[in-house]
């Protein structure tokens, strides 16, 4: 088990980057604690394969330095880095019974028989694959594959650090989150460090403690579920998480005074942006939107009734937005007006928040 | 959904009908008439059962050239199946360089059969052929018109020059289908080469090396061109094939009742252990 940290990690694909837009990750400086269940999320592209792959050893970075605990493993290869991975994709070696594959780590490192047999059973005991033991693993389903493929992971007691590359693209929708379950089981009972790359919020959310969201090859935000929800850092974690994500409106700042669409609003933001910030907007979470008497005038576009909840859309000025009403509470019907709930707005300087 | 009885669909049937009757089953059924009957020309025929049959399962003269048939196929097949692999695990797998080793690799299986066989006669003529002279100048004494150790030797070399590539192309294929994430796993399982090998890269092979085997066993068990433009089956009758034997006795001898006993023989038994390597090669397949 193992603590990892990032210093100034950098990569590139390219033989010679020139400038940053060439690079698929854009320095990385983090320190994740040994134990911690992490989530890389992110849009396709964003780079968190390429960090999977560096933690893994699969790529050495371009620049920067990954070290586990405190040693520095930049430059190991992966058979000594002691860790595992499930794909995305079930790996199973076909001809093997389920009995071999889970073997099949600790008898090419030589672990004595005796100690192979106790420790396949008690991880086939925890993955509830005891039953299957003696079948061809070719002959399991797939969410039976990618057992084993973590059960390999599992079985080895050296391992610093089990990664999961998007583990359940190919799973039944009613068995995702069984498995689901069971690997947040698994990271209660072991106390593993894991981490967990996905572009399914819901995924992320659910498995981790720390959700580190990645865009455009740069870590955005890490936090909790909570935090990542209340107080995004960056636009992009506002339109990524959460259903509907949240309202990013442009706004401008008059003698000290934030103005939307002409309206004066109070937000959450202590400082002013600089002045060489090129675009200031506003950002404030449907959830946090309400219709309020006192507040300004907007006109219903269009309401969707998701049964508990309802999500309207509406539009200010010209300026979608959308606010969440709960069951029960009424939709003015006559010059409704509407009013940003002032602790959970935000203001943001080219994307990023003002504190 | 009601369904409108139309008999003119039959048209639409009739060219394939046409067709396989033409290529297949007149001329199989001409083979099955001439093998059950004996002529002595003017187009009269006599009825003699399974005599073709018995005389053509008790003549040492086929039980000779089928035990030099399965001795060619066999050679053949442990020589070209392991070679190929080894090829295709040897090549690269991206880069400019995989085009250039695809191109060299099928240019043996786009020459003409007969070529091949008089490319390699006067190659290894022992007088004037490259092949031959150079291996005189070795100081081994070799002559494939004469010694049938050396016309064993020549035919081998040269249908594994023509054919690895097909093993090579099949292997290769199989060997890209296997996704990345495989050798990762591995890795990080602590496989070391060998283990990659053999617990993936031989298995994923499984399909299109039983295809590649299957053909080679075909095509090899019916060979005919090659060793008849080398050797013509000499020296003596010692490269004297099955299908080599076989146009002997029905064009050279004109005994079209024996020939084609052993025609229908001869294609029972390619059928035969088809059906039976490829039954065993799939029985563990996934429905």
């Amino acid at each position: 088990m193992a603590k990892i940290s990032f210093h100034k990690v950098m990569h590139s694909y390219m033989a010679r980057p020139a400038g940053l837009e060439d690079y698929a990750l854009k320095e990385i400086n983090a320190v994740w604690q040994d134990g911690g269940a992490y989530a890389l999320l992110g849009p396709s592209g964003c780079g968190k394969t390429t960090l999977l792959n560096i933690i893994s050893g699969l790529l050495v970075p371009t620049q920067g330095r990954v070290l586990f605990n405190d040693t520095d493993v930049t430059e190991v290869p992966t058979t000594e880095r002691h860790i595992a991975q499930v794909f995305q994709f079930p790996v199973v070696y076909d001809t093997m019974s389920v009995f071999d594959n889970l073997a099949f780590p600790l008898r090419n490192r030589g672990v004595p028989e005796v100690r192979v047999k106790q420790r396949v059973e008690e991880i086939a005991g925890m993955l509830d694959l005891d039953a299957s033991l003696q079948r061809r693993a070719s002959g399991l389903t797939m969410d039976g594959k990618q057992k084993i493929s973590l059960g390999r992971g599992l079985v080895r007691d050296d391992v610093n650090v089990i990664m999961f590359d998007e583990p359940l693209t190919v799973i039944d929708p009613h068995l995702k989150w069984r498995l689901r379950s069971k690997l947040k089981e698994l990271h209660q009972r072991l106390g593993l460090t894991m981490i967990y790359v996905t572009h399914d919020q819901t995924e992320a959310l659910t498995f981790a403690d720390q959700v580190v969201v990645m865009y455009e090859g740069t870590v955005v935000q890490v936090g909790t579920p909570v935090e990542l929800f209340e107080r995004p850092h960056h636009t992009f974690v506002g339109h990524f998480i959460g259903s509907p994500g949240m309202n990013v409106l442009p706004c401008e700042i008059v003698d000290g005074t934030v103005r939307f669409a002409g309206h004066a609003i109070t937000t959450a933001s202590a400082e002013k942006p600089g002045s060489d910030v090129r675009e200031i907007e506003v950002g404030v979470r449907p959830e946090f939107v309400h219709f309020d008497e006192h507040g300004f005038p907007a006109e219903v576009v269009k309401v969707d009734d998701l049964g508990r909840y309802r999500i309207v859309e509406a539009r200010v000025d010209g300026h979608r937005l959308k606010l969440i009403v709960e069951e029960g509470a009424d939709i003015p019907s006559e010059n409704p007006c509407i009013s940003f709930d002032p602790a959970a707005t935000w203001i943001y300087a080219d994307g990023w928040v003002v504190n | 959904m009601n369904k409108t009885t139309n008999q003119k669909a039959w048209w639409f049937v009739f060219p394939v009908v046409v067709l396989v009757a033409f290529n297949a089953l007149i001329p199989l059924m001409t083979v099955v008439n001439y093998s059950v009957q004996e002529t002595f020309g003017d187009n009269v025929f006599f009825w003699e059962g399974v005599k073709w049959f018995e005389q053509v399962l008790n003549s040492d003269r086929f039980h000779a050239s089928f035990l030099r048939q399965l001795a060619f196929t066999g050679m053949i097949l442990v020589i070209e199946v392991p070679l190929g692999i080894g090829v295709a695990l040897s090549m690269p797998r991206k880069g400019p360089w995989v085009s250039v080793c695809l191109v060299l690799m099928a240019l043996p299986l786009l020459i003409p059969w007969n070529v091949v066989g008089a490319m390699w006669n006067i190659f290894a003529l022992p007088d004037t052929g490259l092949l031959g002279r150079g291996i005189n100048a070795l100081g081994i004494d070799y002559n494939f018109t004469q010694q049938p150790v050396s016309a064993w030797l020549t035919t081998v070399l040269m249908d594994v020059w023509h054919w690895t590539s097909l093993v090579v192309l099949l292997a290769y294929a199989g060997l890209c289908s296997i996704p990345d994430a495989y050798y990762q796993a591995a890795k990080i399982d602590g496989a070391g080469a060998w283990s990659v090998f053999w617990r993936i890269q031989l298995p994923k092979m499984k399909r299109v090396l039983t295809i590649a085997i299957l053909l080679r066993f075909m095509d090899s068990f019916m060979i005919y061109t090659e060793p008849f433009v080398l050797t013509g089956g000499g020296p003596g009758n010692t490269t004297t094939f099955l299908s080599i034997d076989l146009v002997k006795i029905a064009l050279g001898q004109f005994d079209l009742g024996p020939a084609a006993a052993m025609s229908l023989i001869y294609f029972l038994v390619v059928l035969l252990v088809c059906w039976v390597f490829y039954t065993l090669m799939m029985r563990h397949e996934e429905k």
